[in-house]
């Protein structure tokens, strides 16, 4: 069983994230880290390794930073990385992404199965899993909370908004995983060893044999929210009733009832 | 309208303003499954050339329209909260990174793939039998995938519509004078939340803590990993206000926060707040509506 995990490294959720006045998105000094929602994807893929044997590639688009993410990765027990970064990637849009990735999966010589998280914590659009499984031409399975392999098929528990869904198909496949497929777990002290002397390949878009997908989606302008001028009102009163009373006044005279 | 037996659907969308319904009508897209709808989709948006295509944001409609995205070389833009049109430009406004900054951006190739937000716009009045052009296409047969079982979380959840809607957190487990374990006090707590909304003809939401306690389903799960909701009264009940909750809340147009702790984090989003304990306030609070409401 060959699987690939896609990843991708963003800034930590808690970092406080704002446009500074050059209209950069910034961070300040908050840690970059493996996208949460990857860590499932990792879990996923070593889950179905211990279970099928086989081999784990993490597969990343990003700077040479994100090798960071990468050896998070391998800490927690994947057995290869690659990084694929070029300048010419700054500008692409998730259909370039899953283009590329497509490109680098075929380059690593296909996998059984390809994991992602379902959605990063940057853009947040969640679209990449199943637009690189269109590229691929591989059915896509989003929102994967159980998995088990059999004979050249997987089957899959899909967490949807209204129910559970139970979905067979043909290997090789794209699966975007969920928090139900289990807590990620910690890197191991051998692991992280392990991961500081590994050697990750850098490829380039040549090396990929192909040159930057262009972007139909432009940002053309980023900005921060306007601030909430909430001045919370707190209610008080002499009995729950009459803070209750005095609430339900408060909220009828808005009018949105 | 692609589906099996959507004939009624199609009429809701004339009533609704349509002036075309497109019904794709076929047994093979009785279970919802990515490929078939995708390729069935992109083949009618390449022989009818449309500049637009608008979905609702919904776990199926990132992937479905991202799908197309790529049969038709353009690009996507999902989550879009803003929209503004000029001639056949359409600029949106999308949040990024978690809702903490703001993106303005246009897809140049065409056709443009927006989902929208619910709620991002008013819904039409309905003009009941009002009427229009049905036109017939066919299915594209691309199933990669088969549907083994289903089981329904519950009915009808739908808090990405609800125009109210009353949460619980961590804090519905939380009453030792009941006498009761964790779960069935939770149980309780999310039946007094479940009579406001329902009093409100609102939806019960829930943040991340409730649902991972096992107190209610996932489905109900307000927050960046559940569902970002814009509705226009959002009342938190024993909800502190992590932030992946507040992200997904905070664009209500009225919030009101129940919380024992004062410092909690979610009082920092409401506009009226009560310092005190939700199984006292919530049903305080459902009688005192009740009676201002009349019903």
């Amino acid at each position: 069983m060959k699987i690939i995990a896609c990843i991708k490294q963003v800034p930590d959720s808690e970092a406080k994230v704002k446009v500074t006045e050059n209209g950069q998105v910034t961070w300040g000094d908050a840690p970059l880290v493996i996208n949460p929602f990857d860590e499932y994807a990792v879990e996923g893929a070593l889950q179905q390794k211990e279970a099928n044997g086989g081999t784990v590639t993490a597969l990343c688009i990003g700077p040479e930073s994100a090798r960071e993410a990468l050896k998070h990765a391998l800490a927690m027990g994947a057995d290869e990385a690659v990084l694929v970064s070029d300048p010419a990637l700054n500008d692409i849009d998730s259909v370039g992404a899953a283009r590329v990735l497509a490109a680098a999966i075929v380059k690593i010589g296909g996998a059984d199965m390809v994991m992602f998280g379902r959605q990063t914590l940057d853009n947040g659009a969640g679209v990449t899993p199943p637009q690189t499984a269109r590229v691929l031409g591989w059915p896509m399975l989003g929102w994967v909370g159980q998995i088990k392999v059999d004979a050249g098929s997987v089957t899959v528990e899909r967490v949807l908004e209204e129910g559970r869904q139970t979905v067979k198909a043909n290997l090789p496949a794209v699966l975007s995983i969920v928090q139900s497929i289990g807590e990620p777990r910690y890197p191991s002290f051998m692991g992280i060893r392990k991961a500081s002397k590994a050697e990750i390949p850098v490829w380039s878009l040549g090396d990929l044999g192909m040159s930057a997908p262009a972007a139909a989606v432009k940002r053309i302008e980023i900005s921060n929210p306007p601030v909430r001028e909430t001045v919370c009102e707190i209610i008080t009163g002499e009995t729950p009733e009459a803070i209750a009373d005095a609430l339900a006044e408060k909220i009828l005279a808005e009018k949105i009832l | 309208m692609l589906g099996a037996g959507v004939d009624a659907a199609a009429q809701a969308a004339f009533e609704y303003g349509a002036d075309e319904v497109i019904v794709v009508d076929d047994a093979s897209l009785a279970d919802y499954r990515a490929e078939p709808f995708a390729s069935t989709l992109s083949a009618l948006a390449s022989s009818s050339t449309p500049d637009l295509i608008l979905f609702p944001t919904t776990a199926r409609t990132r992937e479905l329209s991202a799908m197309c995205a790529v049969d038709l070389n353009s690009g996507v833009l999902t989550d879009v909260s803003a929209l503004s049109v000029d001639g056949d430009k359409v600029t949106v406004t999308r949040p990024i990174y978690e809702g903490k900054v703001l993106e303005k951006a246009v897809c140049e190739a065409r056709p443009q793939l927006i989902t929208l937000r619910g709620r991002a716009f008013p819904k039409p009045a309905r003009e009941s039998g009002r009427a229009g052009a049905l036109t017939k296409a066919e299915a594209k047969a691309d199933a990669k995938s088969t549907v083994e079982g289903y089981s329904a979380t519950e009915a009808a959840v739908n808090i990405g519509d609800a125009a109210v809607i009353v949460s619980g957190g961590r804090g519905v487990s939380n009453n030792p004078a009941l006498g009761l374990d964790e779960k069935a006090t939770a149980q309780k707590g999310f039946e007094l939340i479940g009579e406001l909304a329902s009093l409100l003809g609102g939806a019960v939401g829930a943040s991340r803590a409730a649902v991972d306690g096992g107190y209610i389903t996932y489905a109900h799960q307000v927050g960046q990993t559940g569902k970002v909701v814009a509705p226009d009264l959002y009342i938190a009940c024993g909800i502190s206000g992590a932030i992946q909750h507040l992200v997904g809340m905070r664009n209500a147009k009225l919030i009101v926060a129940i919380n024992k702790d004062a410092e909690a984090p979610i009082f920092t989003q409401a506009r009226y707040g009560v310092v005190g304990d939700l199984f006292v306030f919530v049903p305080a609070l459902t009688a005192a509506l009740r009676k201002r409401l009349g019903k």
